[in-house]
């Protein structure tokens, strides 16, 4: 089997969106009959063996399982801290900032679905990282993640003082470091494995 | 106290300890990754000492001088000529992030900038493997979104299998995601001691 895959047309995505895409392996996904008890300790979820994404980074079932329960507690662990919408809002914004096209459209449209404040999700995706998003806390994620993404990181006291001016507690703020910083992760596997598609 | 809380000048008991707390899935499971790829069960598609050059590498260029420090001292400790290798190269790679250029509508937004060209005697030492994964590093931690297909084709040429790949992939990604929470960390910290 070779290392890449074999390339085939593919219809790239003109622009950042929340409609639903595909992604496209670059490097060759493990294929399902393939995959050991090992690797579906990786996957976390034998679902996910469905997806060429997940195969391909079962490759490294140690270093997959442990980052998918990372990914799942940053996000989805709601005793107390930040929202849901806002810490969708911020891997979109962390997406946004590093170009990563796919993670923006999962995680645009999750915060779509959570804050039910599309267009101020669509004015992210439209008019980049400095677009206005409607409030005071929406805004205070925005710079705070965009300062987390930058490298060197730009984040300090002051991106802290806003978050806490509009409203947010530390386990608040330790979530925005948290999600911001997780996409930092997921947009760079994303980014340079494959390519997105639209379906 | 993971590596994270070390790096963070996070201390047992602390408020930032106690604030940790509340995400411990979280927490634990970012030190397992660490542990995952510095003490992997396999080690066969990509050394320790490649792992700890590359890592070296990404976290100096990642500019948070903790994690810079500490990666630079387990390659040291390991092969110290490697890592004075090592430092000249980041001193090449240095720059701001993230760049890159965009296609279709987006073209407009697009700010090219520079890949990292390692000089012949840097590309000897490191020999043919580390000069593909240093090159590729570099965009990893830069300018991911100059990522393509024809990207990875000199990783194939030096060597690197798909397992390879990956592990380098996840290795450069994951430590953008660490040296985050620590340079968010450190802000917590510093905060509450003032």
């Amino acid at each position: 089997m070779s290392t890449l895959t074999t390339p085939t047309e593919v219809s790239s995505p003109p622009r950042f969106t929340q409609d639903s895409l595909g992604w496209v392996p670059w490097v060759q996904p493990l294929a399902e009959e393939e995959l050991t008890e090992r690797h579906y300790e990786g996957l976390v979820q034998p679902q996910r063996a469905k997806n060429p994404y997940f195969r391909l980074l079962a490759r490294d079932p140690e270093v997959l399982a442990a980052r998918t329960r990372t990914d799942l507690d940053i996000f989805y662990n709601t005793a107390g801290g930040l929202g849901r919408a806002e810490r969708e809002l911020g891997a979109a914004v962390a997406s946004r900032s590093n170009g990563c096209v796919y993670c923006a459209s999962v995680h645009s449209g999750f915060a779509t679905h959570y804050s039910k404040r599309g267009d101020d999700v669509q004015r992210l995706l439209d008019e980049g990282v400095r677009a206005d998003l409607g409030d005071d806390v929406w805004n205070a994620v925005r710079d705070a993640v965009v300062a987390l993404t930058a490298t060197p990181v730009r984040f300090g006291a002051a991106h802290v003082a806003a978050l806490h001016e509009a409203g947010l507690d530390d386990a608040a703020v330790l979530d925005v470091i948290n999600s911001g910083a997780f996409f930092n992760w997921a947009n760079r596997l994303m980014l340079s494995l494959g390519e997105p598609e639209t379906t | 106290m993971d590596v994270i809380d070390t790096l963070s000048g996070i201390t047992p008991g602390s408020r930032l300890d106690e604030l940790r707390s509340r995400r411990p899935e979280a927490r634990e499971q970012a030190q397992a990754t660490y542990d995952a790829l510095f003490s992997p069960v396999d080690a066969s598609a990509i050394s320790l000492v490649e792992r700890y050059a590359v890592a070296s590498f990404a976290a100096a260029l990642f500019d948070v001088p903790a994690a810079e420090q500490h990666y630079a001292t387990l390659l040291s400790f390991t092969d110290a000529g490697l890592a004075a290798t090592v430092a000249e190269a980041v001193e090449l790679g240095r720059g701001s992030g993230p760049y890159g250029s965009f296609s279709g509508d987006l073209a407009a937004e697009s700010q090219p900038g520079a890949d990292l060209v390692l000089l012949p005697h840097l590309a000897d030492a490191l020999g043919a493997r580390l000069t593909a994964a240093l090159q590729h590093t570099h965009m990893l931690v830069l300018h991911p979104r100059d990522s393509s297909r024809e990207r990875l084709e000199p990783l194939v040429e030096a060597g690197w299998s798909a397992d390879g790949i990956v592990t380098l992939s996840q290795l450069v990604s994951f430590l953008a995601f660490q040296v985050r929470v620590v340079a968010g960390l450190s802000v917590l910290v510093a905060e509450g001691s003032r």
